[in-house]
């Protein structure tokens, strides 16, 4: 119980909770948009993070190794990435878009075409990652981390309500009275939405506007039963007991799972999908050679161990899972068993006449 | 007076302050005009069309629902702000002149620190198993094993935590917390300027201690407590960080909202329209109040 109280104090930030609160004033400083780092020469590379998304030690060693200091800024999620790069490159060299971001990013033309020549421990990589729907043959990203999307739960809560510990369908969340008032989603229309519609087993990435309307009306239906949409903390308000229910990404779960025993991670198949992170190089980066370094170092089997250890994040690098632990690489809340895994679905870039309608849909549910 | 050197110093004077609003404030308000009566083209392109389509949408049901609650939001933390600023103050002036200034400086204590994390604080304080919580159970507790050493049925069962984080009570705490001091100074301030002897005069002539709150000194604050109203009442429409991080499913206030619209929907020229019939309200309000006061 003493840990809840200074909870504020220890809990780790999670790589989507650093305050996005930030978010707002790198807005406004991105109109300056001034290349403020630009320095093509100098051994320096600035880069662009989620939180808590790094090994501890990786950008010490990188700079022992190679003499290249990194200067790393931190963004709270897709939305504040793309916002900032909107006018252009504010001045980094390497940031992490997930999937559908590096699409819209790409088709931007705000991305550099990656040179995959330069990178040679591209080999490292499971081959199965080398040819996403969002980036054909790799022209654009190199994967970084993947993992899934699902619900994180109070054990003991939901043995209490469903008299068992398994919690298998998004139903107690999107469709039920069951949990009132202790869930949380995610405040991200563009994911919620999707899990809606395939929940209601249409196709989630569907353009189909009235359908995503359907997704609306049931979300507006259930709204009396979730407690708040969660700017990408639900992990801190299930360990404090807030929620018994939150939607939320794999990896922040399994950061407060270690802290609690009582929590619990799970896939449902009739909503949970596949996302991906990967490391791209922005348009004009003023340090192109070491984006080029620095990407192939992040590849190199003992890094990316112990970035993924560190992080409890799925890696993509076959060389590196193989030389992780077993706690990390059997651990089914980080890879789902094969089974579920190929229920899953990953998500595409709708253009951005969906996003805004999804966004407007999320409004109308908001202050329905 | 000031011979030539005026000529110098006078430009000077007036110019670096009207340099600072024009690059910070008349600037960026320029932009935002531009965006608000421009158009979304593809991804990334804006364009000035002078569409009055964002005004437009703003007109549906939805946002005028948000902008409504903001307001209804902000009255009542404006309103409370100002009967606990009044009580404040009217103790405060009957303090002597040192523990006066120490109190005064332990209110601006709460400015030492960053309002974020002064928020994150109050989380801790209202959560489910916080220590409002915390203290509420204790005192539930041991209330029920005094009933129960005294066999007075019926006992009072299992605590159940008060859920307040995450409502529009949790919001209106934090607003009513953070916003406060500034209710407090300009009414402090103007009462502190009061002459003693109306107040004795009042007393004197046979009115109570309500009456002369009420007749007298209410009266002679009234300025201080319409700025006070003025620079509570335009923040708290105008707040982001604190619905955003104590709110519930329902606490969405406007400056969340034209976030959403820089960030999510990727839709600037809304977001600004947005920005601007907040800032429109904000001088509406000013010019209100300046109105009333020419004409007394």
């Amino acid at each position: 119980m003493e840990r809840q109280k200074d909870f504020y104090l220890k809990s780790p930030i999670s790589r989507r909770t650093f305050s996005k609160n930030a978010g707002g004033f790198l807005l406004g400083l991105s109109l300056l948009k001034k290349d403020l780092f630009a320095n093509s020469d100098a051994k320096v590379l600035n880069f662009y993070n989620w939180d808590t998304y790094i090994g501890e030690n990786t950008l010490g060693d990188f700079k022992k190794k190679t003499g290249i200091s990194v200067k790393m800024d931190l963004f709270a999620d897709n939305e504040e990435l793309f916002a900032r790069f909107k006018k252009g490159n504010p001045g980094y060299d390497v940031i992490v878009p997930s999937d559908t971001f590096v699409e819209r990013m790409a088709k931007a033309g705000l991305l550099e075409k990656i040179n995959q020549a330069k990178i040679p421990n591209f080999k490292n990589l499971d081959p199965i990652f080398l040819n996403p729907q969002y980036d054909r043959k790799r022209n654009y990203s190199v994967p970084y981390m993947w993992g899934t999307v699902g619900i994180g739960y109070r054990k003991s809560a939901v043995k209490r309500v469903l008299k068992s510990e398994k919690l298998d369908s998004f139903k107690w969340v999107l469709d039920s009275d069951a949990f009132k008032n202790r869930i949380a989603l995610i405040s991200e229309p563009s994911t919620m939405f999707r899990i809606v519609l395939k929940y209601l087993g249409l196709d989630p990435n569907t353009s189909d506007l009235k359908q995503i309307k359907k997704a609306e009306d049931l979300l507006i239906r259930q709204k009396n039963n979730f407690k708040v949409f969660a700017e990408d903390n639900g992990q801190d308000l299930l360990l404090a007991g807030d929620v018994d229910l939150c939607v939320e990404w794999n990896g922040d779960i399994v950061q407060v799972m270690e802290e609690d025993e009582d929590l619990d991670y799970v896939v449902p198949t009739d909503g949970g999908f596949i996302w991906e992170d990967a490391l791209c190089i922005p348009k004009n980066a003023p340090h192109l050679e070491n984006a080029y370094e620095f990407v192939n170092y992040l590849l190199e089997p003992n890094v990316g161990r112990e970035i993924a250890e560190f992080i409890g994040y799925a890696t993509p690098n076959l060389k590196a899972r193989a030389l992780t632990g077993k706690s990390y690489r059997e651990n089914p809340a980080i890879f789902p068993p094969s089974n579920i895994l190929k229920e899953l679905w990953t998500t595409k870039y709708l253009g951005e006449k969906v996003n805004r309608f999804y966004e407007s849909a999320w409004v109308r549910v908001v202050s329905s | 007076m000031l011979g030539k050197r005026g000529i110098i110093f006078k430009p000077l004077a007036y110019g670096s302050p009207l340099l600072w609003l024009g690059i910070f404030f008349i600037l960026p308000l320029a932009i935002m005009f531009v965006y608000s009566f421009s158009e979304n083209q593809g991804i990334l392109d804006i364009k000035l069309t002078w569409t009055w389509d964002n005004y437009a949408k703003l007109l549906s049901l939805v946002y005028l629902k948000i902008l409504l609650k903001s307001l209804i939001l902000a009255f009542f933390t404006t309103l409370i702000c100002l009967i606990i600023g009044f009580i404040v103050s009217l103790y405060l002036l009957s303090l002597n002149k040192y523990l006066k200034i120490f109190l005064l400086f332990l209110i601006t204590l709460p400015f030492w620190t960053n309002m974020l994390i002064r928020t994150y604080a109050l989380i801790a304080i209202l959560r489910s198993k916080g220590y409002v919580n915390f203290f509420l159970e204790k005192i539930w507790l041991s209330l029920n094993s005094l009933l129960v050493y005294f066999q007075i049925e019926p006992f009072m069962g299992e605590f159940v935590p008060l859920e307040i984080l995450y409502t529009n009570l949790a919001v209106m705490i934090g607003l009513v917390y953070v916003y406060l001091p500034f209710m407090i100074f300009p009414i402090f301030m103007a009462l502190d300027k009061l002459n003693y002897a109306y107040i004795e005069a009042s007393f004197d002539l046979g009115a109570n201690y309500l009456k002369t709150c009420f007749f007298i000194i209410l009266p002679l604050a009234k300025n201080g407590i319409k700025n006070g109203i003025i620079i509570t009442f335009t923040p708290v429409l105008g707040s982001y960080l604190i619905p955003d991080l104590l709110g519930g499913r329902d606490s969405s206030m406007i400056a969340n909202l034209i976030e959403r619209q820089f960030k999510g929907a990727n839709d600037w020229p809304l977001g600004s329209a947005l920005s601007l019939v907040l800032i429109y309200l904000t001088f509406l309000i000013i010019f209100i109040s300046g109105l009333k006061k020419n004409k007394t």
